[in-house]
């Protein structure tokens, strides 16, 4: 089943082009209530690459990545001006529809946060919505996806089990599968390792390398290392401000603003 | 006083006041059983109560109460789970949900008594159904609701937001959420809640006596068909509840074994309540097992 984001008269107005940008950010401002968490943001994030966003505690990156799957609808005080654009729609418009866009747009969070249910029902829990009953179909869709999440071989034989009875990267890795099962174009990464042991993180890691083939990746991350290890692309945030967005390599070894360079050694944050 | 002595003395307060709740309890118990159980037998819970003659039976006051609970709780738990979902997740903050919040903790102050006599008003004279089971499971209905909200708007409300989020950002409507993944987190909180309100239909005497009433009319347990006078189902019928017959014939009995009567059957009630509430949580922790996939 899929059901168009755009309204129709949105999908006339503007012609389809090709490019390699997947979301096109412009002059985009959140507040929560008079609070401003994003300041007039604006850039390009890539297809098929990792983009990465750091910064201090604080300073705006995942307010700004709840707001393109529209997470922050759930926080009544919260507001954004500017645009989003995603396939020629804004993301940000009210009449969009929500239920479809977090479909294409997928979101992986800081905890690992996988339902009361078995492993095998975490997946089949959106497909049952999308009205994809039929066991077999199930079957494969939970087998591709927990392949794809690096999960197949350690829960093969227990995929009736709870999702609880796993250790703590299994079930992130698990809620990526889950993510992964509704075939995004988009996966936003909400800081997914910072909760998980050094084993388990260098696993998510690898994964997110693999998957940047297919998908479109925004991580959110405290760890710098982990940024320059698996990013294309690296945005710096500070209250609120992109104080820089370039190339990883770039950011990592010549960046162009002293605040840059001043996070990065350390001197802050 | 240092604070080890105090901790010591707030220690021994606990633990006694613990333990006269226990004793009570036991006490209560073993008084109610001991005095009960040598009236129960099969006869006594077989056969029809007489109204002069001793070695009447409480069946059909056993089966009204059970009956009485199973319709009050069709209504009950419906309506009162949407309630709390609709506090718990569409009300806005703001002065229409307060008056409704109000309004919920009024209805659940109302005496029971009170209760009975709008029912009288209402369910028996205004609508003119007469002493009849609705009647009965309907003014049940008006004091068990509030409770049945309360609570599953607090289950509701204490599922984890990250489950709730991890739904939604799958791309999955807010109401196929709240069913598939806010109720079965929230089904002990809701059983926990439907056992409360259980025990208070089965103890209630005085919402019924003028809902209910106080009289059964001869039934016929082989008639199956709930639109006969004579079926036990029928609930266009007067049906007298074990806790309005211990009144009844404590207050008014002419038969000489009242008192035996009255020991049976008030033993028979708490066994009853005990029996359900076991057999309630069984069939919950099993079901819900079953959705966790847990052990």
């Amino acid at each position: 089943m899929k059901t168009p984001i755009a309204t129709s008269e949105q999908k006339q107005s503007i012609p389809k082009k090709e490019t390699d940008t997947i979301l096109k950010v412009s002059n985009l401002s959140i507040f929560y209530g008079s609070n401003q968490a994003v300041k007039h943001a604006t850039f390009d994030i890539d297809k098929n690459k990792v983009t990465a966003l750091i910064g201090p505690s604080g300073c705006g990156k995942s307010t700004f990545l709840r707001s393109i799957n529209r997470m922050n609808d759930l926080i009544p005080i919260a507001r954004s001006e500017g645009e989003i654009m995603y396939e020629d729609v804004n993301i940000l418009n009210k009449n969009i529809n929500v239920v479809a866009l977090r479909k294409e747009i997928g979101m992986v969070f800081q905890k690992p946060n996988p339902f009361p249910k078995s492993i095998y029902n975490n997946i089949a829990h959106a497909l049952k919505f999308y009205g994809i009953q039929k066991k077999k179909v199930v079957d494969e869709i939970v087998e591709e996806s927990l392949k794809k999440s690096a999960l197949w071989d350690e829960v093969k034989d227990r995929l009736h089990e709870s999702a609880f009875s796993l250790s703590g990267g299994q079930q992130q890795r698990l809620c990526i599968a889950r993510t992964l099962a509704m075939k995004p174009n988009v996966l936003l990464l909400d800081e997914p390792s910072s909760a998980l042991d050094p084993i388990s993180n260098a696993k998510i890691e690898e994964l997110i390398l693999q998957l940047k083939d297919e998908f479109s990746i925004v991580i959110v991350t405290h760890n710098m290392q982990q940024a320059s290890r698996i990013s294309d692309k690296t945005a710096f945030f500070l209250n609120g401000d992109v104080v820089e967005y370039d190339r990883t390599e770039t950011i990592f070894t010549n960046p162009s603003q002293q605040k840059t360079e001043d996070y990065i050694s350390g001197r802050f944050g | 006083m240092n604070s080890r002595v105090a901790d010591r003395i707030a220690t021994g307060v606990l633990i006694g006041l613990a333990t006269i709740i226990v004793v009570l309890l036991v006490g209560l118990f073993s008084y109610i059983l001991a005095k009960g159980i040598p009236n129960i037998s099969w006869s006594f819970l077989t056969s029809p109560s007489s109204t002069v003659q001793a070695g009447g039976g409480i069946r059909d006051q056993l089966f009204n109460s059970f009956y009485i609970l199973f319709i009050t709780m069709l209504i009950t738990v419906p309506l009162g789970v949407l309630g709390g979902i609709y506090m718990a997740e569409y009300a806005q903050p703001g002065k229409i949900t307060h008056f409704i919040r109000s309004c919920i903790e009024m209805l659940a102050s109302l005496p029971s008594i009170v209760v009975g006599m709008f029912g009288l008003l209402i369910f028996v004279n205004t609508i003119g159904w007469g002493y009849t089971i609705i009647g009965g499971a309907l003014a049940l209905t008006i004091f068990n609701i509030p409770v049945m909200v309360r609570v599953s708007e607090d289950a509701v409300r204490s599922v984890p937001s990250e489950q709730k989020e991890a739904s939604l950002a799958l791309g999955i409507t807010h109401w196929h959420t709240i069913k598939t993944v806010l109720i079965p987190a929230a089904f002990p909180g809701i059983l926990t809640g439907a056992i409360l309100a259980s025990g208070r239909v089965f103890g209630e005497a005085a919402a019924l006596l003028f809902t209910a009433g106080l009289s059964t009319p001869k039934l016929n347990y082989m008639n199956w068909n709930p639109f006969s006078e004579t079926s036990p189902l029928n609930i266009f019928r007067p049906a007298e509840t074990l806790s309005v017959h211990i009144w009844e014939i404590n207050t008014q009995g002419i038969i000489p074994d009242v008192e035996e009567v009255a020991n049976g059957a008030s033993a028979v009630l708490v066994l009853s309540v005990l029996l359900f509430n076991l057999l309630a949580r069984w069939l919950g922790s099993t079901i819900h097992k079953k959705i966790t996939a847990s052990k």
